[in-house]
Formats: structure tokens, C-alpha cells, sequence
């Protein structure tokens, strides 16, 4: 079902995305293609728009302009019965994990394929535990979530995401709040994903050393634009000054000159030029 | 500003109690099938285990009432009447409102903090990008699951109420339990018993939609789970009593 104006590689496009919280512009005309079996990161500051962006990709806001397309389907046009379908072939991985709280992980990681698929019982738990096994959490299939720590949380959303075999998988700061020795764990199980599952994944975060380690492409989001796309290198080299902050964890206000600053502290309908 | 959110709040449980019925009609044709598991663990959750709550109460109030219409009844010299005002009352009004507010205590309560806690912490988000409907997942079984508990619970109610006043009532109508037990569900008519049986029926499916209301519009992390699972518990229990004078007035026509 891929569209008359992409090439066959492209399995998520961002045309012009724009979309407001109130008043307030939170993307600004993004655009973003990614290609099949590419891992794309996206980085930027806190409040660029990054996780904004991804929920968009996802179809859990609308934006006020602007189209997304997953593997070649316009996901604000099509029909209840093809969102099904293109669904299940979407995964994501949430940063707090969103594993269902009631459920051992074991029932979490075998839900989709109970809700959507016709497999016994016998099955749909050995397709779970292998996943889990994936993951490298076997045996923990009986635990329930508040029982894990954070790094396993992670894992086990990770084993739900993948548990039907998506073509896409969406990550949304997978090693925030993760020791070092743990995140470098996430990052090789999302190339090792890559390398043996052969899908395409968009990465939000802004964790620079796992997003150079993982990263095929990495798109930077700046107030709400597009600042850059380009491969690791291209990024590294970038002379852009916003850019250059970033990777260089610089802070991106200037020095405030003092009156203004009385300025912001004073005046009670004061806001930033 | 509040009355406009209140409109929506009220436009948005309408669109609550269509979806799900909807989903319950045409899910199977769209992989939304509700489950019998699910819909039996919320009778189990929301009917039997009240059941305890909802009897010793009725009992409670049984025994008020045959107190207060013996008293009341003396000074006609009508006490043996008593038998009847209890059994009319109970049926008709006080065992659906009274089964009303308890169960929007514990589960009006109970599903706004599971909506709310899951709304927070992403898993209604995690439901939709799965593909499942979180109308169909969430609300459709304890809807379901009320809607068969609550007459249940009722009729529980109606009897244990009329046991309580039996237990006051015998010893002054020089009466046996067992007769006047009896004697009550003679004076009643199926359209007592079914007065407070359709109450409950509305009760319930209030009591579910205004707790997966509050639910779904929580907002503010934990804090923001605590006030909805209030709010569910007082909205519930006001639009609970406005309800049962509306169903009283058109039933009693």
C-alpha cells in the first residue's frame, strides 16, 4: 500500500507537521522520512518537541496541520480496520514502561497476541517467554511490574513491543534514569532488534552517548523545527550553534543582563521577546 | 468556565455509555470482543464482594425504619401497618439508593483510581497504540459487570431490610418471624420490587460512567488521581439521589 510519490523504503513520513498545546506552537513544520530497517533518533532540548513529535507519529494527538504516514498509510484517513492492522505492526516502548500494573509480565507481554490473534493458550505463552527471553528477563514472567526495577521495566515493555513481531518499534527515552551499564544493555538489544528483526525504529532521546552508539540517522529538533538531519558524523560536525550546545551540554540561555533580569522578577505580565 | 466543563463532562459520559455498547455490538467484527472473564471478575468485585457492606446495612436500616413507623404508627393506632410501609419503602426506595451510595463508595471510587492511576502512568496510551479501544478494555466490563450486580445486590438488600424490621417489629405485632417475613412478600406487588430493581439498573450505570469520566480527565499525577476518586464518589451520589426522585416521580405515575 505505498503511495504513488515514495520510494518503496521510505516506512514513516512526516510531511509539514504543525500543532499547538493552547496558544502555544509545540512543532513548527517538521518533516522526517525514515527508511526500512533505519534507526532514526530524534534529539533535542526539553521542550523542543520530541515526545510531541513521536505521539503524533503514533496517532495519539492530532495536529493542527500537516500528514503522517506509516509503512505508505496516511494514519489520519485510513479506516478502524486498517489502523487495526498497521497497529499491529507497531510497537512502542514507553519511557515510564506503561506495563499494565494488574497484570504479571508475563500477561503483559502475551496481551496483543490475546487480543488479536486466534493462538491456544499453550502458544501465546511460549511466543510471551520467548520474547521475554529476548529481553533477557526468562523467568521473570510471573512478577508483577511494581516487583521490577527500573532497567526490567524497560526490558519487559520492550518484550510486549516486540511481542508481535512489529515493523516498526518506537522508543521513547528508552535509557533515562538507567545506570550507564544498563542503558549500553537497552542500546545493544535495540541494534541487535535491528540486526536480527530487520525493523525500523525511531529513538526520542537525549541521552547523547547511547543516541551516537544507535543511531543509523539523528534529526534534532529545535523549538519545535527541524534544526538538522544527518548521519552521526554529519551531527558531530555540525557548525550550527544550537547544535554545538547541545552536544556540547552548553546551556542555551545567553548571560542575562541584570535589568532585565529585575525585569522578569517584577513585572507580573512580563514575557520572553 | 466550570458549567461549560460540566456540559462537556456530561457530553463526554453520554459518548461513554454509546461507545460502549457499541463495542459490545460490533466488536467482535472489529477484534474488539469483550470477555466473559472480565465482565464475571467485575460482578465478583463490584456485586459479591459489597455483599456483606450492603446486607448489614439494609439490615441496619430495616431495623431504623420499623423503629421510626412503629412510633409514628402509635398515635393512629395503625402499628400493624407497619409490615407494609416497610416492605413498600425498602423495596421501592431505600434498598436501590442505599445499595446506590454504597457501591459508588467503593466502586465509583475504585474505578476512577484505576482509569486516573492508568491515564497517568500511560497505560490508556499503551492500550491505543496496541490497537485495543480503551472504552471496550476499561469501562464496558464494570459497566456490564454493575448492571447485573446491582439488582442482584438489591434484592439482597430488600430481603435483609425486611428482616431487620421483622426482628424490631414481631415482638409489638405479636407476630413469628417466619409470618411476618412471609406476610411481607405477600403485601408486595412485582411492580414494587421492580421499581427499585430498575433503579438500580440506572444507579449502577451511573456510578460507572461518572467514575470512568473522572477517570479518564485526571490530571496531575497522583494528587490529581486522589481528587478525581473523590469527585467520582460525591458526583456519583448527588446525581444517585437526583435520579431516584426523577425514576420515583415517573415510576409512581
Amino acid at each position: 500500500m505505498t503511495t504513488d510519490n515514495h520510494t518503496p523504503e521510505t516506512v514513516i513520513s512526516v510531511k509539514q507537521l504543525v500543532t499547538h498545546y493552547g496558544m502555544r506552537k509545540i512543532l513548527d513544520g517538521v518533516d522526517m522520512d525514515v527508511k526500512r530497517g533505519e534507526i532514526r533518533v530524534i534529539m533535542g532540548g526539553s521542550g523542543s518537541g520530541k515526545s510531541t513529535l513521536l505521539w503524533h507519529i503514533l496517532g495519539l494527538y492530532e495536529p493542527t496541520k500537516g500528514e503522517i504516514e506509516l509503512l505508505g498509510q496516511n494514519i489520519h484517513q485510513i479506516n478502524f480496520n486498517d489502523n487495526l492492522k498497521l497497529k499491529q505492526n507497531i510497537g512502542v516502548s514507553f519511557q515510564s514502561g506503561a506495563l499494565f500494573s494488574s497484570m504479571t509480565v508475563g500477561e503483559n507481554v502475551a496481551l496483543p497476541l490475546r487480543e488479536f490473534t486466534d493462538l491456544d493458550e499453550n502458544t501465546i505463552r511460549i511466543i510471551s517467554r520467548m520474547k521475554l527471553e529476548v529481553v533477557n528477563l526468562g523467568g521473570f514472567h510471573k512478577l508483577m511490574p511494581a516487583q521490577l526495577s527500573g532497567g526490567m521495566i524497560k526490558r519487559a515493555a520492550l518484550a510486549r513491543a516486540i511481542v508481535m513481531d512489529p515493523k516498526l518499534l518506537f522508543f521513547d527515552e528508552p535509557s533515562a534514569g538507567l545506570d550507564p551499564v544498563v542503558a549500553s544493555e537497552i542500546d545493544d538489544l535495540i541494534l541487535s532488534l535491528r540486526d536480527t528483526m530487520g525493523m525500523s525504529m525511531v529513538v526520542v532521546t537525549h541521552e547523547l552517548d547511547s543516541a551516537f552508539k544507535i543511531a543509523d540517522k539523528i534529526t534534532v529538533l529545535d523549538n519545535g523545527k527541524n534544526l538538522i538531519t544527518g548521519t552521526v558524523e554529519e551531527i558531530q560536525q555540525s557548525d550550527n550553534k544550537r547544535v554545538m550546545d547541545l552536544l556540547q551540554r552548553r546551556s542555551r540561555h545567553d548571560k542575562l543582563n541584570p535589568s532585565e533580569y529585575l525585569k522578569r522578577l517584577t513585572q507580573e505580565n512580563y514575557t520572553l521577546s | 468556565m466550570w458549567s461549560y466543563q460540566a456540559i462537556e463532562r456530561v457530553g463526554f459520559a453520554i459518548r461513554l455509555f454509546w461507545d460502549s455498547f457499541y463495542w459490545l455490538i460490533i466488536g467482535r467484527r472489529y477484534q474488539q470482543k469483550i470477555r466473559l472473564r472480565q465482565v464475571v471478575e467485575q460482578v465478583r468485585v463490584n456485586g459479591f464482594d459489597a455483599l456483606p457492606i450492603v446486607m448489614t446495612l439494609a439490615f441496619v436500616v430495616g431495623m431504623m425504619l420499623s423503629i421510626q413507623l412503629l412510633y409514628a404508627l402509635s398515635d393512629f393506632g395503625a402499628e400493624s401497618q407497619v409490615l407494609l410501609a416497610i416492605a413498600k419503602s425498602v423495596t421501592r426506595e431505600f434498598s436501590p439508593l442505599i445499595t446506590g451510595v454504597i457501591v459508588a463508595g467503593r466502586s465509583g471510587a475504585a474505578i476512577a483510581a484505576r482509569i486516573g492511576s492508568q491515564v497517568v502512568s500511560q497505560e490508556v496510551d499503551a492500550l491505543k497504540v496496541i490497537g485495543i479501544v480503551p472504552v471496550r478494555y476499561l469501562v464496558l466490563p464494570p459497566l456490564l459487570g454493575l448492571m447485573i450486580s446491582m439488582p442482584l445486590l438489591v434484592v439482597s438488600a430488600d430481603v435483609m431490610a425486611i428482616f431487620g424490621g421483622a426482628i424490631f417489629s414481631v415482638s409489638k405485632l405479636d407476630m413469628s418471624i417466619s409470618a411476618y417475613m412471609v406476610e411481607s412478600f405477600n403485601v408486595l406487588i412485582v411492580g414494587d420490587v421492580m421499581q427499585g430493581l430498575i433503579k438500580s439498573v440506572v444507579f449502577g450505570v451511573i456510578i460507572v460512567l461518572v467514575g470512568a469520566t473522572t477517570g479518564f480527565h485526571v490530571t496531575g499525577g497522583a494528587e490529581g488521581v486522589g481528587k478525581a476518586t473523590t469527585s467520582a464518589v460525591v458526583i456519583s451520589i448527588s446525581f444517585i439521589v437526583l435520579a431516584d426522585m426523577i425514576a420515583s416521580y415517573f415510576l409512581t405515575q
